[in-house]
């Protein structure tokens, strides 16, 4: 029976060393270690958020990306056409302002070419009529040179004059 | 450097086993006295006042320990080996003017005028009183060296935390926090409750913690079976701090379902209520029998079976005694823990019982 008597000595350091253990290890052990773990697992636990968090701000940054490619590639499409445009218009405008321009200066040298002609036949005109007035003279004076040749072409112009 | 100490001291107790085996008395050894294995056993399993190791040509190898006396004369100490191994009564130690003698290892105090003790019929003493003993015995020693390594691993373990700059577990510290751990989100968690069960971890750890190590040290054969997690007065006092934690603890809620239960009639109230009331003892009573019954158990099966070889005074048995206690033994291991964590899982339930909020 003594086997199941609990005796005081036992109990007393029991409840002593028991007591001294418990704050001990409180203080030494169990509050830096449960404090260790406990903010390890929050840090874990953050950094699981966070690196959700950055996953999310990727697609985000991703998505964004695409869009602005999107974009790009439209405005580059709509610049490109517009380009082509000006382009088409560009060498339109060209095309009329030369064909214009060309008209114009064929108009005008047109009238510089009737008039250097005009200018040309007034010129071979006067000068026909002095070579003409010069032959005659020389003809004249060659016909003229004895009085028999005066008389007769004197004649001749007389008949040939009509007188009206 | 701390770790290499605790390493240094586990591979001492390692180097120290195999001189180990459980010592047989001297006397029963020697002596043509019938073997009792009663006698054995019992002195094994119980408390004793000096730390006996081996017997080696005649002479008794043991650690003394002090005996501490509150007598008539007030505190009377002085060291065990003062009765020179002697348990019968028949060594006579005078200190602080009085007479002991030490007699199935409690000690007696001679009645004035005495100076030897007499026995009457039934072998007890009839001329000696016992004073109030609260001597260092072998389990208050082994209980203090658990006290030593347990601060040892656990400070350790805290250091490494502190060293280490993002609380990276390593060395002593990465085989103690599972085990930490294991207590917190298996024991405390769900038996107490998330809001409530941070204020019980350190109770719960260091009684967890103890009664394994004690549990473990009772098998380590050099340590003579200190049987201290098998002697009723300790599991009798981790009880009762069990016990006053839980009373302490105890909200209103607690005691509205021991003294007038909700939800059932009141004739049923009345019935239920002495019913509860017992409850509250039985509890801490059932928590202190189990370990006490579980580790003296493993411990008696295992002399059992090695007295079996001393009953049958022949070593043919050996074989078979060997086989079987290393057998048990091995279970023993596993119950070591077992036991550690079905107290401590049974305390954190009657807290988390003391602490639970009404729910509709």
């Amino acid at each position: 029976m003594e086997l199941v008597k609990p005796g005081f000595g036992l109990v007393f350091w029991t409840a002593l060393t028991f007591i001294f253990l418990l704050l001990l290890l409180r203080k030494l052990a169990w509050k830096p270690i449960l404090g260790a773990v406990s903010d390890r697992e929050q840090s874990i636990k953050d950094a699981l958020a966070s690196a959700e968090e950055a996953k999310k701000e990727m697609q985000n940054l991703q998505a964004d990306n695409e869009n602005l490619l999107k974009e790009a590639r439209a405005e580059r499409e709509s610049m490109i056409k517009d380009a082509r445009e000006v382009k088409v218009k560009m060498i339109d405008e060209a095309k009329t302002e030369a064909q214009a321009e060309a008209a114009k200066i064929m108009e005008q040298a047109k009238a510089a070419i009737e008039s250097e002609r005009n200018a040309a036949v007034a010129d071979l005109k006067k000068q026909v009529a002095d070579l003409s007035v010069e032959i005659a003279e020389k003809v004249v004076k060659g016909e003229l040179a004895d009085k028999g040749k005066q008389a007769a072409l004197v004649d001749k112009l007389l008949s040939e004059t009509t007188l009206n | 450097m701390r770790i290499s100490t605790f390493k240094a001291v586990f591979l001492g107790l390692l180097l120290a086993l195999p001189i180990a085996g459980f010592a047989i008395d001297k006397d029963d050894a020697k002596s043509d006295k019938k073997f009792d294995p009663n006698e054995m056993i019992m002195h094994h399993v119980k408390d004793a006042h000096e730390f006996h190791f081996f017997d080696y040509k005649d002479k008794s190898y043991s650690l003394p320990l002090p005996i501490i006396l509150w007598t008539d004369n007030g505190l009377t100490t002085f060291m065990s080996n003062k009765f020179h191994h002697d348990d019968e009564g028949k060594v006579v130690v005078e200190a602080n003017g009085g007479k002991f003698v030490k007699l199935h290892e409690k000690i007696y105090q001679l009645e004035s005028g005495a100076t030897s003790v007499s026995f009457d019929a039934k072998h007890h003493p009839t001329n000696a009183t016992l004073p109030l003993d609260i001597s260092v015995t072998r389990n208050v020693f082994m209980m203090w060296v658990s006290v030593l390594v347990l601060l040892l691993i656990f400070s350790s373990a805290a250091r490494v935390y502190k060293k280490s700059e993002n609380n990276v577990p390593t060395g002593i510290a990465s085989f103690v926090e599972p085990l930490i751990v294991f207590v917190r989100d298996e024991i405390a968690r769900p038996m107490i409750g998330e809001h409530k069960y941070k204020k019980y971890m350190p109770y719960l750890l260091t009684i967890f913690f103890f009664i394994w190590i004690n549990n473990i040290f009772g098998l380590i054969p050099i340590l003579n079976g200190a049987n201290l997690s098998g002697n009723i007065a300790f599991t009798f006092t981790l009880a009762l701090f069990t016990f006053i934690i839980t009373t302490v603890s105890g909200n209103k809620n607690y005691w509205k379902h021991i003294f007038w239960m909700p939800g059932v009639p009141v004739p049923m109230k009345i019935f239920l209520m002495p019913i509860e009331l017992i409850g509250i003892f039985t509890k801490p009573i059932s928590l202190m029998i189990r370990l006490f019954a579980n580790i003296t158990a493993g411990h008696i099966i295992i002399l059992a079976l090695m007295s079996l070889i001393f009953i049958f005074e022949t070593i043919a048995v050996a074989p078979i005694s060997v086989a079987f206690s290393l057998f048990i033994t091995v279970i023993e291991i596993v119950v070591t823990a077992i036991q550690a964590y079905i107290f401590t899982i049974l305390s954190a339930l009657y807290f988390g019982m003391a602490t639970e909020e009404e729910h509709h």
